[in-house]
């Protein structure tokens, strides 16, 4: 008995996880293609970490049922997904678009990385110098306190 | 200069830190709504069961109104129903609800029935269509309209006494000035 229940949770979790229910799925396999498509894109407000196609809320799945009634009245693609920004934002989007709000998102760590071979690059040409100039022998001076600190030694 | 180099790691946590203490206290579900000062979207919502009218957008027009979210399963609305109902006992702004997501038609209406209805009209959502158009992701958000339809103000979670001392009722005051 025990054996049966371990083998029933191993293929329980191999299969595939869909929140997508079977009374949602469209006849149409090319529309139902793009709603999963579209929905992987969106994210569940409820959930926030999860796209819509992952998500078993409630909500998301009112919203994955509106995005595939949508296609089905002609909707293309980026209008499905544009109704979905008109009400909950960029938020809703789980990849932030590029305008001009989100430079610094996009290009901040490419700012950070450039900073940073900047700063080795002047750190090694420094250094190459200093390697390149070994310092001179020691003044008269210098050789004078040597000698001194050293008779002081004996 | 560089006397004080020793003090740029001190100086780089305090920045962390700063960020953090902003950022870790912030609220995820605190969302900008994108629909403020935008007209309502459109919805035509079917009345809910023992009803005869139902609500659309068009009702939303030539006064200050609200527009609550609610449902018999949250549990929220349930701690600012009370509110709600005195503010419908003194005639303060009329409230309109939509009935979101009820597993069963019946639950809304027994639901109000027990408690109360402070509402001019309610519109059944079982599917979310104007909670999805509205940009809801929570039962109870309350909508602000304007005279002209216009949403100017969305509030997420329950109405309290302090809030709507504070800032709702001043808001519905100030929009109906303008």
């Amino acid at each position: 008995m025990r054996l049966f229940f371990a083998l029933l949770m191993m293929a329980l979790s191999l299969s595939p996880v869909f929140a997508v229910e079977p009374g949602e799925v469209l006849d149409d396999p090319v529309l139902e293609a793009r709603a999963r498509e579209i929905s992987k894109g969106l994210r569940c407000v409820v959930c926030q970490n999860q796209s819509i196609d992952d998500s078993n809320a409630d909500l998301a799945r009112d919203m994955r049922v509106l995005v595939r009634e949508r296609l089905v009245a002609g909707d293309s693609n980026v209008e499905v997904t544009n109704y979905m920004v008109s009400s909950y934002g960029d938020f809703v989007l789980l990849k932030p678009p590029l305008k001009k709000s989100t430079y610094v998102l996009w290009f901040g760590p490419l700012l950070i990385v450039g900073l940073g071979i900047l700063t080795l690059f002047i750190f090694y040409r420094r250094r190459r110098k200093l390697v390149a100039a070994p310092p001179e022998g020691l003044s008269d001076e210098e050789r004078q306190r040597l000698d001194a600190l050293l008779k002081d030694e004996e | 200069m560089k006397r004080f180099m020793y003090l740029l790691p001190l100086g780089i946590f305090l920045v962390i830190a700063g960020y953090f203490a902003v950022g870790l206290t912030l609220n995820p579900r605190d969302m900008p709504s994108t629909l403020i000062d935008q007209k309502v979207p459109a919805f035509d919502l079917k009345p809910i069961k023992g009803s005869t009218r139902g609500l659309s957008s068009e009702d939303l027009k030539g006064q200050v109104t609200l527009v609550n979210i609610f449902g018999s399963w949250c549990v929220a609305c349930l701690t600012e129903h009370p509110f709600l109902m005195e503010i419908q006992a003194q005639g303060l702004v009329p409230i309109y609800g939509i009935d979101w997501r009820e597993k069963n038609p019946d639950d809304g209406p027994k639901w109000l029935a027990r408690r109360g209805d402070p509402y001019t009209l309610i519109g059944d959502d079982p599917e979310s269509k104007a909670a999805i158009a509205l940009g809801v992701t929570g039962a109870p958000e309350t909508f602000f309209v304007d005279k002209h339809g216009v949403i100017r103000y969305k509030h997420v979670g329950p109405i309290t006494p302090g809030i709507w001392k504070r800032s709702l009722w001043p808001l519905v005051q100030e929009l109906r000035k303008q």
